[in-house]
């Protein structure tokens, strides 16, 4: 028998199994936590800071997907400062790259657009960087677009843990940090690709994509990872 | 590095058009360029995209008609691909096109034409526009509006969307046409028939009221271009590119879209951003020519509806073949809407037209395509070159007003020619040229003036170019 904890969400007490983060605790318990990193199947980075919550007696923010759950604990998952929190980290990543929906293969079909909407965020406050970044188009049926990546590395893990290819990665720091095909080769050229699509199921924006689809087209089958995921009792 | 782009307030957002005429040593006019928006700056940020994301990306020019570049854009793309679109695709593609033409020329005609010519050119300008015709003919502006939600509805209906769908795709469309929404489109039809019918009986009836209008209008003779059948009858969507000389008589035609550039150059002006189509045998500027529903009734024998050809003849008779005054660009307007609605019903009717079969899938198998169509202004063409993973390397657009820049620099260096004395622009100047560039319905006009005139700024440059004289409005 696993040991089971117990700790209060949103001032509801949660029994779970110990070992779970606080972001597994809070599904458990039916809350929803936004994450883009986050997914299930694929073991947490705690890379988009989007799945903060506030602990009891902790004065700072923590990540909930990669903060295991304690006993006793006692979690806020919405609040007024959460929200001001994820609002601004959306708005800074729309600033950061360039993300044109209106034109965007994933329009109506993106997470990150589908979050910002729930917070709200009708204008971004932040000067957009304006940076140009490149399309990778090298792929027989596949398209990078540096423009609309925000960096998650679902991709990343996807490829590495469920596929084995570990195709993708990441190359630089902070804000100059870029996802890279193998050690900076095109995609096309790769030669550890096997061509299975499964980083463009999980990808959150539009930036990995089918090739071909129009704008709009691209309806993304992520939940279809993590089920094979489940079916294969890897992390949940 | 950050760059940033400056965009001085020539633009239309801002609604001006700038006109700027230059004097020569003598003190004499020696050419003046009306400034246009640009669209160069889509070719140049579109590099390194997917060729397929072209259609939308470039929709976004023109908030007027989004539909001609998604259409154009779409050939390109089916060019690069090398395919053959499913029949289905391509009715279904022509049948939003006529939708876009019947709304297009409804806004043109009822909102922008119809003030100056029901209440006068002369009548106060703080009324003359759409609601001063509600006031005055109240079942005429109903009409228009309703008329130009027809379009509007009927693009809906099949597209999804009003105003940048995004159903067009590259090899096709991305879904079929629903039965009721078939049936719905076609149980409208009759009212939107009868409106053009009735507008086009009352606009033969005032017709008469404008011959001075008619005859001082710019009617230089020049070149007509436009689509073509086999047979020689208007196509909006698809056909041979084809060119008349004033006169009326065949100059050239090509069927291959890639071959435009054998036949259209593009001469870069001084001081002006657009750059000046010209027709290539005759060199530049001789070769000017002009695009749009005048050219098109020039160029095409028939329009190819009972309706609307039988109005053509009679158009022929009263404006003469081929028609050469800009006035008759609102007349040429009415008589394609009624060819767009005929149109439409035709297509509806097809047996084809809910097939299923709507889009053919391919990659890259030709790095270079090229889409000609009619947009309700004139001729639209899109050219892309791409690299084999199907990045675009290269694109050039040339629009219906592009085409028209000689033709409508020439208009305006007549008007200037009469009315700068010396280091002076004389007063009637900017409403004479006002007329001249509304009858082209560019761009800048459409999106600017929709409600009274259109903002213009004259600028008198001297040799050295320093700014002799400026009048606005
Ligand atoms: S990836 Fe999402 S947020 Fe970014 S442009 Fe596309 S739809 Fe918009
Ligand atoms: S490509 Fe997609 S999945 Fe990969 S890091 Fe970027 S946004 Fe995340």
């Amino acid at each position: 028998m696993p040991n089971m904890i117990s700790l209060r969400i949103d001032g509801e007490l949660v029994r779970v199994e110990e070992g779970h983060t606080i972001f597994q605790a809070a599904e458990a318990a039916g809350k929803q936590i936004p994450g883009l990193c986050q997914m299930k199947g694929l073991s947490p980075v705690g890379a988009c800071r989007l799945c903060v919550v506030e602990l009891a007696g902790v004065n700072r923010l923590l990540p909930s997907c990669t903060t295991p759950a304690q006993e006793g604990m006692s979690v806020t998952t919405q609040s007024a400062r959460i929200k001001s929190y994820r609002r601004m980290i959306v708005e800074l990543l729309l600033a950061e790259r360039n993300h044109i929906c209106a034109v965007c293969v994933s329009n109506n079909h993106c997470e990150l657009q589908a979050l910002a909407m729930k917070l709200g965020v009708t204008h971004v406050r932040y000067t957009y960087a304006y940076r140009s970044f490149p399309v990778d188009t090298s792929h027989p049926r596949f398209v990078l677009d540096h423009n609309r990546c925000i960096v998650c590395t679902r991709c990343v893990r996807v490829c590495a843990e469920m596929e084995g290819a570990h195709v993708w990665d990441v190359m630089g720091r902070g804000v100059g940090s870029r996802l890279v095909c193998e050690l900076n080769r095109s995609w096309g050229q790769a030669s550890s690709c096997t061509g299975c699509g499964k980083c463009v199921q999980v990808c959150p924006t539009g930036a990995l994509a089918e090739k071909g689809c129009a704008v709009e087209e691209m309806i993304k089958r992520g939940q279809s990872i993590s089920r094979l995921a489940e079916t294969r009792g890897g992390v949940l | 590095m950050a760059q940033n782009i400056i965009i001085p307030h020539v633009s239309r957002i801002e609604g001006h058009a700038k006109i700027a005429i230059h004097l020569n040593d003598a003190g004499e006019v020696d050419s003046a360029q009306l400034h246009v928006t640009q669209v160069r700056g889509f070719e140049k940020f579109t590099e390194g995209r997917p060729y397929y994301e072209m259609p939308s990306i470039t929709a976004r020019i023109c908030g007027i008609c989004p539909v001609s570049h998604l259409l154009a854009s779409s050939k390109a793309c089916d060019a690069i691909m090398a395919v053959r679109i499913p029949p289905a695709a391509k009715l279904l593609r022509e049948l939003l096109h006529c939708a876009q033409f019947v709304q297009s020329h409804a806004l043109s005609f009822f909102h922008l034409s119809a003030p100056d010519l029901l209440l006068g050119m002369d009548s106060d300008p703080a009324e003359r526009n759409i609601l001063g015709v509600l006031e005055q003919h109240p079942e005429l502006a109903r009409d228009g509006i309703a008329l130009r939600k027809f379009g509007q509805l009927a693009i809906e209906r099949l597209a999804g969307e009003r105003v940048h769908p995004a159903w067009v795709v590259p090899g096709g469309v991305h879904a079929p046409l629903r039965s009721d929404l078939r049936d719905a489109i076609l149980g409208e039809l009759p009212i939107a028939r009868s409106i053009v019918r009735r507008t086009l009986q009352m606009f033969k009836g005032v017709l008469d009221g404008f011959k001075a209008e008619i005859d001082s209008f710019d009617n230089e003779p020049t070149a007509y271009a436009g689509l073509v059948t086999r047979e020689n009858s208007m196509h909006w969507y698809d056909g041979a590119v084809a060119f008349i000389d004033e006169n009326g008589a065949p100059l050239a035609r090509f069927e291959d879209p890639g071959e435009y550039s054998n036949y259209i150059g593009e001469a870069a002006v001084p001081f002006s951003y657009l750059k000046a189509p010209y027709f290539i045998p005759r060199g530049y500027p001789a070769g000017i020519y002009r695009v749009g529903p005048l050219a098109r009734l020039n160029v095409a024998e028939t329009c190819g509806t009972p309706l609307a050809d039988a109005e053509l003849a009679e158009y022929r008779q009263r404006a003469g073949h081929p028609a050469q005054s800009a006035f008759y660009f609102h007349y040429a307007r009415l008589i394609e809407a009624l060819r767009g609605v005929e149109r439409m019903e035709m297509l509806l009717q097809h047996p084809d037209i809910l097939s299923t079969h709507i889009r053919a899938r391919a990659q890259v198998n030709c790095l270079e395509g090229t889409g000609i169509i009619e947009a309700p202004r004139g001729l639209l063409i899109h050219h892309y070159q791409v690299n084999e993973a199907g990045a675009i390397v290269k694109a050039n657009l040339i629009v219906a007003t592009g085409h028209n820049n000689l033709a409508m620099n020439h208009a305006v260096e007549q008007v200037a020619k009469r009315f700068v004395k010396g280091a002076k622009i004389e007063e009637g100047m900017l409403n004479r040229v006002s007329a001249v560039v509304r009858a082209f319905d560019p761009c800048l006009s459409c999106s600017t003036h929709a409600l009274g005139q259109p903002a213009l700024q004259i600028d008198l440059l001297s040799p050295q170019g320093e700014l002799l004289d400026r009048v606005a409005n």
